[in-house]
């Protein structure tokens, strides 16, 4: 087995690190305080087919292959995990099209968010479903308009900005997907504030009165929305996320190689020191086995292998823990300074929580994990 | 059963150690098809023997059963007449 990048996926690795040097690592700081990210920032990834980039040329999209996405997600997150959000839901929704959606679907949608001229956003969470996905309590109605949608949905990231969301309601008891443009009649979206993890994720709550949409917008069959349509954006979604969750690894070792070395107690610097130097070891040692892992999720995920589901969730959970703990220590290595706003690893800590709660918990994982049956390779 | 079908067995075994599942048993009624096994057995099948599962194929009796199963291969794996 030969598992390295090739030439093609390093120069697009060397393009992403400099965007994200330019772009939004000098910015990130200040998103975070104003709880927003930029237009120009979302008109730069557009410029730069940043979004939708899993969209296939038939629907207007680059295509990218699962491990030049995964470098993409990383270094969009070594700068920012809310930019990194965006990615993530705005493209959850278009792998769930693209994988689920009509013909009709894919070709009314489709080419709007490869192009990032719409922007999408997963609609699940509610204020009584979080992980247990299938109680959600929105309901859908058939009726000679369209379908009829009642309910409300929380923490729905960049809902504030989004022109398309993936929602799952309940059809007479069964867990059904829609598509609902912002627009839609019935459909009222809030901004949801006083998050202090990825701040800048311009977080909704959007509540559904009545909202009519058309009958094409069903996405997949009644009763298969959770089990499949959902599920695809989820999948995916994890995958995003656990290259998020190495991003924020590499961006606490990045910190903290330039801390220790400038930063003089006892008469050196902090680098000299064993004690910090364990802690280095130990972040090198595991963003670089996250990313390994990720790595092989995505080289499974781009030959279609079923052993890519429980790979992929296996990237996730050991990239998210290993990143909360990685900024955990950077702090520590910070001192006092690493409270402070003036040092960005407080940011990375409060980030890193993000990636161990959504799209499947830690503890989701830890109960999933054991039922796959993992081969040797 | 047929090559497709030892293969879908073989798949689906690995989810079902002790059981020793037969041609037509029903896999939602055994109770261990979670929603992963159900997006793993899309892309098994798809992966396995070169199709394509759409969206108007998302019917829980195209998937009940190891004949059920192989019976939606032949399907997708025929030839499109005119």
């Amino acid at each position: 087995m030969k598992l390295e990048l090739t030439v093609v996926q390093r120069a697009a690795r060397d393009e992403f690190r400099d965007f994200v040097s330019a772009e939004i690592l000098p910015h990130a700081d200040r998103w975070d305080r104003e709880a927003a990210i930029s237009r120009k920032v979302i008109d730069a990834l557009r410029a730069r087919d940043y979004l939708g980039s899993n969209v296939v040329g038939k629907y207007g999209g680059v295509g990218r292959d699962m491990i030049t996405y995964g470098l993409l997600t990383e270094e969009i997150a070594r700068g920012c995990s809310s930019v990194r959000s965006l990615l993530t839901v705005h493209d959850m929704v278009a792998h769930a099209i693209q994988r689920w959606g009509s013909p009709e679907q894919r070709q009314n949608y489709l080419p709007a968010l490869a192009r990032g001229k719409v922007l999408a956003a997963l609609a699940l969470s509610e204020p009584n479903a979080g992980s247990d996905a299938a109680g959600v309590e929105t309901t859908a109605a058939d009726s000679n308009e369209g379908w009829v949608l009642n309910g409300h949905k929380k923490w729905t990231t960049f809902g504030q900005i989004a022109g398309l969301f993936l929602v799952l309601a309940q059809f007479e008891g069964q867990p059904t997907a829609f598509l609902v443009e912002r627009e839609s009649p019935g459909l009222t979206v809030r901004p949801l504030t006083g998050v202090w993890g990825t701040r800048a994720s311009q977080l909704a709550e959007l509540t559904f009165e009545g909202c009519c949409i058309p009958h094409g917008n069903l996405i997949g069959r009644i009763g298969f929305g959770l089990s499949h349509v959902i599920a695809a954006a989820l999948e995916h979604g994890r995958y995003s996320v656990a290259w998020g969750a190495v991003g924020i690894g590499q961006a606490c070792l990045d910190a903290c190689r330039r801390y220790t070395a400038e930063r003089r107690q006892f008469g050196v610097p902090l680098s000299d020191h064993q004690l910090i130097r364990r802690l280095l070891a130990d972040m090198i040692v595991n963003v670089r086995a996250a990313r390994l892992l990720c790595l092989r999720a995505g080289w499974l995920r781009d030959q279609r292998d079923p052993v890519a589901f429980m790979e992929t969730m296996a990237a996730k959970y050991f990239a998210s823990t290993m990143a909360v703990r990685a900024a955990n220590d950077a702090v520590q290595i910070h001192g006092a300074n690493g409270m402070s706003d003036e040092y960005p690893v407080g940011r990375y800590l409060r980030d890193a929580k993000v990636t161990e709660i959504i799209e499947g918990s830690t503890q989701i994982q830890q109960i999933a994990l054991p039922m796959f049956d993992f081969e040797e390779f | 059963m047929d090559e497709t079908q030892v293969k879908i067995k073989e798949f689906l075994s690995r989810f079902l150690k002790s059981h020793d599942l037969q041609l037509d048993e029903d896999i939602f009624a055994l109770g261990f098809v979670s929603s992963l096994l159900a997006m793993q057995l899309v892309a098994f099948v798809e992966k396995e023997f070169g199709i394509q599962v759409e969206d108007a194929d998302l019917d829980l009796d195209n998937f009940r059963s190891i004949r059920a199963i192989s019976d939606l291969v032949a399907r997708k794996s025929a030839p499109a007449t005119a």
